[in-house]
């Protein structure tokens, strides 16, 4: 695995939100086929790294590199907004709040950037979505409206759209927790699904089960910086940090993870 | 949005009650119909006091009746041209550029800090006197249609950039986001997914502004159009009938506003009806 070209390389990001210094040099690799899991208490930047990686959010500082594509922090100007945006058509976002287009059907939502971004033709573009609305299982909702989908169903379509784009990976911004607790499985479900298929992901999440039986890495992040880095058994059964103690610890006493909500 | 329509529903209420206050409805609307009929007789009994000339106004009715053609001919053209103003504006004011928050602003603060009729004059009268040698050399001089539909346009506009603006700020973060994530530049941003949205929500208030605009446009009738305002005030003056034939122009404009609105309330009741 370490021989193949990273997906995702993040060299020395810094970011600041005005004195809040919210990542301190990070730096890591994501390689094909891998699912890494972004855990940590709220506030601890894991949603701002994410963000960081598609320019949602500008890095201070740093150097994001994704399939091939290198946006410096510092950089200005139209050619560095071009390759922003070859980046962002190469890593699929799902939002924690699904952020789907409710003027728009399930499948036109589907379609939209892949028409509209990629100049894929109309057709080709209804094919590919149809053949990932059906892989989610929504087929039968490909006419409706956002507003008359349920909240599993609605973040099930956000990720079908993601993956329309054929993204080299997805990035998964704590994708269950707006979600009613009966509503989590069938997300999770899917994304279960994916990381099997070999789909590479970096998931932000409080859900440990997933992250235990998904991932391949974990990262723990602390106060803006990686805490603990590895293979989910060495993380849950024997982490070194004394922070990740303390939190998993709390986990298991119930203060934090599971149906919480930012 | 009528109260009715957003009360709760009445499942828990006694059959009883349900019938009590439905009849304490319908007498509130009979007596305030009541009331309104007793208004209309006074006035009707004022207006036979002081020997209103029915047939003089019988006669003429139908041309001023022509008018009204021109008022709403006046009117959306206005209002079609204010919100191509209103949605530049708004982007101006949404911008953190300088060069185009500047304009933006400045235009907002000078046209809602004058009024209208005055605007009116600027186009009317004032700008004849501006003569640029090659292109207006006798200066620029606007027929009377065309200035009051630019000045209306241009008045509205800046008042309908705060409501656009307002649309356009309501649409949630998330949207943006999703859409830049996607790819999409800034601007196919905008025009897919949050004017589409926008324009939406900013019905309602346009429409408004549209019903405003029609008693609006009168004050163009001193440019010599021949809307409703123009022909009773050409008819009133040469017989000296004023009283008859603005009584005939105030109902022209009170049964439009009447049949706007009513149209209004049902444009709203649509959309209302959420996302289809």
């Amino acid at each position: 695995m370490e021989t193949a070209k990273p997906i995702v390389r993040v060299q020395n990001l810094h970011k600041y939100f005005g004195r809040l210094h919210v990542l301190r040099d990070i730096s890591f690799e994501v390689y094909p086929r891998e699912v890494v899991c972004l855990i940590g208490r709220s506030g601890s930047g894991k949603s701002t790294l994410l963000r960081c990686i598609n320019f949602l959010e500008e890095p201070t500082a740093g150097t994001v590199e994704v399939n091939g594509v290198v946006v410096h922090a510092k950089e200005r100007g139209s050619d560095r907004d071009e390759r922003v945006r070859k980046i962002r058509t190469s890593a699929g976002m799902v939002f924690q709040e699904f952020n789907l287009f409710p003027h728009m059907s399930v499948i036109d939502n589907i379609i939209e950037a892949p028409v509209g971004v990629k100049g894929m033709p109309r057709d080709q573009a209804i094919a590919i979505g149809e053949k990932f609305l059906a892989k989610v299982g929504l087929m039968e909702k490909r006419n409706e409206y956002p507003a008359r989908l349920s909240g599993g169903q609605k973040q099930r379509v956000a990720i079908a759209r993601a993956l329309t784009m054929e993204p080299k990976v997805m990035l998964f911004d704590e994708p269950t927790s707006a979600l009613d607790p009966e509503l989590i499985g069938e997300v999770l479900n899917v994304m279960n699904e994916l990381a099997h298929e070999g789909t590479t992901m970096m998931v932000v999440t409080h859900e440990m089960g997933f992250a235990r039986e998904a991932a391949n890495r974990i990262i723990f992040i602390d106060g803006g910086g990686f805490a603990e880095e590895g293979p989910p058994e060495q993380f849950f059964t024997s982490p070194k940090d004394p922070r990740t103690r303390q939190f998993l610890q709390r986990l298991l006493s119930g203060e934090e993870g599971r149906g919480k909500r930012k | 949005m009528s109260v009715v329509a957003m009360a709760p529903p009445h499942d828990e209420m006694a059959e009883g009650e349900v019938r009590q206050t439905a009849q304490q409805q319908f007498r509130f609307v009979a007596w305030t119909a009541a009331v309104w009929v007793g208004i209309l007789a006074v006035i009707v009994a004022f207006l036979s006091f002081i020997h209103l000339d029915l047939s003089f106004m019988l006669k003429w009715l139908p041309f001023i009746a022509e008018g009204i053609a021109t008022t709403l001919f006046v009117s959306v053209a206005s209002i079609l041209l204010a919100c191509v103003i209103a949605l530049i504006g708004a982007l101006g004011r949404l911008s953190r550029n300088p060069v185009f928050f500047g304009p933006a602003t400045f235009y907002i603060s000078i046209i809602r800090g004058t009024p209208l009729i005055l605007q009116i004059f600027i186009w009317y009268l004032a700008l004849p006197q501006v003569k640029i040698p090659g292109l207006f050399p006798e200066g620029i001089v606007l027929e009377g249609t065309l200035a009051g539909i630019l000045a209306l346009a241009v008045c509205y506009g800046a008042y309908m950039t705060e409501t656009f603006r307002g649309g356009i700020q309501s649409i949630s973060k998330g949207q943006t986001e999703a859409a830049l994530a996607l790819g999409m530049t800034r601007s196919q941003t905008m025009r897919r997914v949050i004017l589409p949205q926008a324009l939406r929500i900013v019905i309602p208030p346009v429409g408004n502004d549209f019903i405003a605009m029609t008693k609006d446009s009168s004050l163009v009738y001193f440019m010599g159009v021949w809307e409703i305002l123009f022909r009773a005030n050409k008819i009133g003056r040469q017989y000296f009938r004023n009283f008859e034939t603005l009584v005939i122009a105030a109902l022209f404009y009170w049964i439009m506003q009447i049949v706007l609105q009513y149209v209004q309330s049902k444009i709203e009741t649509r959309l209302g009806r959420g996302d289809r």
